[in-house]
């Protein structure tokens, strides 16, 4: 596949190689366009954390890479994580235990919106838009895995990234869940217009988004 | 992006300026900790020589080792200190491995589990007021004993604290160890794969005890090694402990180090430099007998494991490692009682177990005196926790950011406070600083607990820091939040509860600070233990029973806020219960 132009709204991976000790664990060469969403799949030990922390700016010193990030076609492999403007959302929700759901929320929203009743209304909306209404206060630990999903989605959304990568996000969730919160996760996620990369090893994940289908290692 | 850059470029000289700090914490923090072992090592070398030209002191040689050979009974001072230092570490170290052994896994377990931090905290003056209160002629065994099984009507004459051979200074050493070394152990456990080493022993038919000493010790000691150095060079070295319980004619090497410097004949201090190296001395080689032990004793184990016998029978023991844990706390707690009764009895005949009266009368007369030494002692605590838990966590920090390995060179400095005899450096300090004529205050004094102090916090608060999930801060990262945002709003907040639990034990340490409040605050800084150790000379029991109470309450409110402020602050949030 050529490598891509650097347009807005695109997270690219220009020919994008990491290797331990000599030893080549990622490389590909793939781009994203706004509100679509690339599937890397493979089994586990296949590379696929790797390049999710290359993309996060998390790879340990031991770690070499070469090749580029590229989003809004700006390279961002040199900024730290809270640099990137790319949004995560892990296996576990990772919800913060110590806050409540809605100060979980208001810890991605930006700090530029500044108004008390303004970040309490987008708070307000977010929760609205998950169907969690009335649940800022809520004890995160007290939520349903499903709940809890969609908290963690949220909250990644209102810190407005420009794109978000999914780490098997819905691999935790039980069956008849999983098909509605991945549903509810693609669907917001092209509302919002952002290029999304699923790292999985589930096939009917694979199939739900809809997009291109890579493994981590995709040499030429 | 725009606005978004903009408030990131105002907050970036001030992050950079922290990020610069941040780097040089680890070197700082050594400073702090280190600089004044180093310096005063080297106060005392000169002095030990014959080298203090501000006493007059300008020729240098050995006449100063001399003199200190040839003071009376002090082979036997050497002596005492040697045996009692290697006593109670061998039979500390002893009950504490038996008792995991015998007990990993039992209820029993959970209970002592749940005893050692407060056992933890009760300053070793206290535990050994407590345990001479407990074991004197006139105590509270004897007392109970009598006159029905005695057919003592009055207290017998014989020495039990205070004996010569320094069997009370082995146990009230031994009392105060058990507890720490037990700790230390614990927090060892997880990473031996304890349980399962265990069990594979068990299912191979060896009794509990067997399956433990061979499968999991040789794994664990190596994770123990250093606090059990640190139990060898402080027992052989304790000032307080052996000033209330080791016998006095002649008392071990460090009372008589301490009673030398602070005689009014200046002379006497550069007996006490080369006391203090001789001490020094004797610990190193303590401690290379003791590598020695380790070795021939890990040869004895393998040959003991090849022979195949399974120890099945091992019940008794299990019985009587319990029991001996036991021991140790009951010695502590009903010690503790035992000061609190006498600061409330009046008249108390001997063969009666109880006051035939108990009065506030000691409390209304010495209660007053206790607030100026009290309000030392919290200000001293406070200052010096508050500051080894900030380098802790800065520290901490920077090797979290910039992904450095704890190594095992970083747990030896670490150590090195608690391996050097206090005696040794704290001299060399205290002599250069009357030399030089410093201002004494509280400043040098906070500055000499912070050596001490560091260490426990950071032991304290490195295991949890280090187990904090990292997925929470790239959760946070990923939100846009730069890395002081992820310490002060997602990390600082959920180890709450550990960072104020080392806080507490930076403190309790800070409270039970003996010599390093005496010689540098040249005896003008007064805490609740100096004022209770002063005591052990004159025997007014009410007065040792009030000072004695005050001094173990002392650490209790910040345990308390350790308990009680992350589960108020976060008693709706069920979550961080699991956390810790």
């Amino acid at each position: 596949m050529t490598t891509a132009a650097p347009a807005a709204g695109h997270l690219v991976l220009e020919n994008l190689t990491v290797s331990l000790a000599g030893e080549r664990l990622v490389e590909i060469d793939a781009a994203v366009g706004p509100g679509e969403i690339l599937t890397v799949m493979g089994p586990s030990g296949s590379g696929k954390s790797t390049l999710l922390a290359a993309i996060t700016g998390t790879l340990a010193p031991a770690f070499a890479m070469t090749g580029r990030v590229l989003l809004d076609g700006a390279a961002i492999s040199s900024r730290p994580t809270h640099r990137r403007g790319i949004g995560l959302m892990m296996q576990d929700d990772v919800l913060f235990p110590h806050l409540s759901v809605g100060a979980n929320l208001a810890f991605g929203l930006s700090a530029a919106v500044r108004s008390t009743e303004e970040r309490h209304a987008r708070v307000e909306a977010a929760l609205a838009a998950a169907g969690l209404e009335g649940m800022a206060a809520r004890d995160p630990a007290t939520l349903s895995g499903g709940q809890r999903s969609r908290v963690a989605l949220m909250r990644a959304l209102l810190a407005e990234p420009h794109a978000i990568l999914l780490d098997e996000p819905f691999s935790k969730l039980d069956a008849g869940l999983r098909a509605q919160i991945r549903g509810f996760t693609f669907d917001q996620i092209r509302a919002a217009g952002l290029p999304a990369m699923l790292v999985t090893h589930d096939q009917e994940d694979a199939a739900a988004a809809g997009g291109p289908i890579l493994p981590p290692r995709s040499a030429g | 992006m725009g606005s978004k850059a903009g408030v990131a470029a105002s907050g970036s000289r001030f992050a950079a300026r922290a990020e610069a700090g941040l780097r040089l914490a680890p070197a700082f923090t050594l400073l702090v900790m280190l600089g004044p072992v180093a310096a005063g090592i080297l106060g005392t070398l000169g002095p030990a020589f014959g080298w203090l030209p501000a006493l007059g002191a300008d020729t240098p040689g050995l006449a100063t080792f001399k003199a200190l050979l040839s003071e009376p009974g002090i082979g036997i001072s050497i002596r005492l200190s040697l045996v009692t230092g290697l006593a109670a570490t061998a039979i500390s170290l002893a009950i504490t491995l038996l008792t995991v052994a015998a007990l990993q896994g039992t209820r029993v377990f959970n209970v002592i589990e749940r005893l050692l931090s407060p056992l933890l905290a009760v300053p070793h003056a206290a535990a050994a007021y407590g345990l001479a209160f407990l074991i004197a002629p006139s105590g509270w065994i004897a007392r109970l004993l009598s006159p029905w099984a005695t057919g003592w009507e009055r207290p017998p004459d014989i020495l039990t604290a205070q004996d010569p051979a320094g069997l009370a200074l082995i146990a009230g050493l031994v009392v105060k160890e058990v507890p720490f070394l037990l700790l230390m152990t614990l927090a060892a456990l997880g990473q031996a794969d304890a349980r399962r080493r265990r069990l594979a022993g068990l299912c191979l038919g060896y009794g509990p005890i067997a399956a433990w000493f061979y499968g999991v010790l040789p794994g664990l000691y190596a994770q123990i090694r250093l606090p059990v150095y640190a139990v060898l060079a402080y027992s052989m070295s304790t000032v307080e402990v052996a000033m209330i319980l080791g016998p006095t004619t002649p008392a071990p090497l460090s009372v008589r180090l301490v009673d030398w410097m602070n005689d009014p004949d200046l002379a006497l201090r550069l007996v006490a430099a080369a006391g203090a190296v001789l001490q020094m001395l004797l610990v190193a080689g303590a401690l290379i007998l003791w590598r020695f032990g380790e070795i021939a004793t890990a040869r004895l184990g393998r040959r003991c494991a090849a022979s195949g016998r399974r120890f099945g029978g091992d019940a008794w023991l299990r019985v009587g490692a319990g029991s001996l844990a036991a021991l140790c706390a009951a010695a502590v707690i009903l010690g503790i009682a035992g000061l609190a009764l006498w600061s409330v009895a009046g008249l108390w005949r001997f063969p009666e177990a109880w006051p035939d009266t108990l009065t506030l009368r000691s409390w209304a007369r010495h209660g007053e005196g206790l607030l100026a030494p009290a309000g030392t002692t919290f200000l001293v605590g406070i200052a010096s926790a508050a500051i080894a838990a900030l380098l802790a966590i800065a520290c901490l920090e920077t090797e979290y950011r910039y992904g450095q390995r704890p190594t095992s060179r970083s747990l030896w400095l670490l150590y090195t406070p608690l391996l050097v005899p206090q005696t040794g450096f704290l001299f060399g300090l205290q002599i250069s600083a009357s030399a030089a004529g410093f201002e004494r205050g509280l400043l040098p004094v906070i500055a000499t607990h912070l050596v001490f102090v560091l260490p426990y916090v950071f032991l304290s608060l490195s295991g949890p820091w280090r187990a904090w999930d990292g997925r929470q801060g790239l959760a946070a990262a990923c939100l846009g939040a730069s890395p002081w945002r992820v310490l002060l709003a997602v990390r600082l907040p959920m180890l709450l509860a550990p960072l104020l639990t080392a806080f507490a034990v930076g403190f309790a340490v800070s409270v039970g600070q003996y010599l390093p409040t005496l010689l540098i605050g040249a005896g003008r800084v007064a805490t609740l233990t100096t004022e209770a150790v002063a005591l052990s000379a004159g025997g007014d029991r009410r007065l040792i029973g009030l000072y004695g109470l005050a001094q173990a309450a002392a650490p209790l409110p910040a345990f308390a806020l350790a308990l009680a402020l992350p589960a108020l602050l976060f008693r709706h949030r069920r979550g961080m219960t699991v956390a810790q």
